[in-house]
């Protein structure tokens, strides 16, 4: 399994912080499945609003590779300091 | 010694810069940035302010602007302390000293420190104002203040 975190507005927007899902071979998979959700999922990610994602907490890009037990997070661009 | 928390405790401000800089007499500056929570953003009145963070990778993300710092510039220690949780105006967010032998590697390193943070680290700031919340959006100008210091890179000049 994977594991899935959403964080700040998108957390608000999906309902949820955090989710199992089973291995995908890459970020670009796991957005596939989350878009075929439909409503607020595809919404969120349909590239009208920019998502950043990080794998084991490392910033990546949608084409990373992905592997069993990986935690993939999905967040809005940041705004700390 | 380099030392980074994120809490959601106040700090205080003398306490963390007579840290930084005791018992170490290669120190000839401390450069520090302290970041506040302002009463007014985008035309409105801000009551109070969350900060949410992703735990552990924003501690790795701090990790990783520091030692980039370090690669740069000759330092002799690093403090960054960042709040989350409930803020008010006027309280501390951010504190980021930097302490070197000379001031010039001091102020480049304290302002690479907090323009990497403010684009790079995983927090995000919630505001509520007289007619709600609202997320804070991230500003371009941040951005461009980040990039600066990559084009650095670029032409040579970073050091």
């Amino acid at each position: 399994m994977i594991r899935l975190r959403y964080f700040a507005r998108l957390r608000e927007q999906l309902g949820t912080g955090s989710e199992e899902m089973a291995p995908a071979a890459s970020v670009a998979e796991v957005l596939e499945r989350l878009r075929a959700r439909g409503g607020v999922w595809a919404e969120a990610f349909d590239g009208e609003q920019t998502v950043l994602v990080a794998v084991n907490q490392e910033t990546v890009g949608v084409d990373a590779p992905l592997a069993d037990g990986d935690e993939v997070a999905f967040f809005p661009p940041v705004t700390g300091g | 010694m380099d030392v980074i928390r994120v809490q959601e405790a106040p700090f205080q401000f003398d306490a963390e810069v007579d840290a930084l800089r005791a018992g170490n007499p290669a120190i000839g500056a401390v450069v520090t940035f302290l970041g506040l929570m302002r009463d007014f953003n985008d035309g409105d009145r801000v009551l109070a302010m969350t900060l949410e963070h992703y735990p552990g990778m924003t501690e790795k993300s701090l990790g990783a602007i520091v030692a980039e710092a370090r690669e740069r510039w000759e330092l002799q220690g690093v403090r960054v302390v960042h709040r989350v949780g409930e803020l008010r105006p006027e309280d501390p967010i951010v504190l980021v000293a930097v302490a070197s032998p000379h001031r010039g590697e001091a102020f480049r390193a304290c302002e690479f420190i907090i323009d990497y943070l403010k684009t790079r680290a995983p927090f995000w700031k919630k505001e509520r104002t007289e007619s709600g919340e609202r997320w804070v959006e991230a500003r371009h100008s941040d951005d461009a203040a980040e990039a600066r210091w990559r084009d650095e890179d670029l032409s040579g000049e970073g050091c």
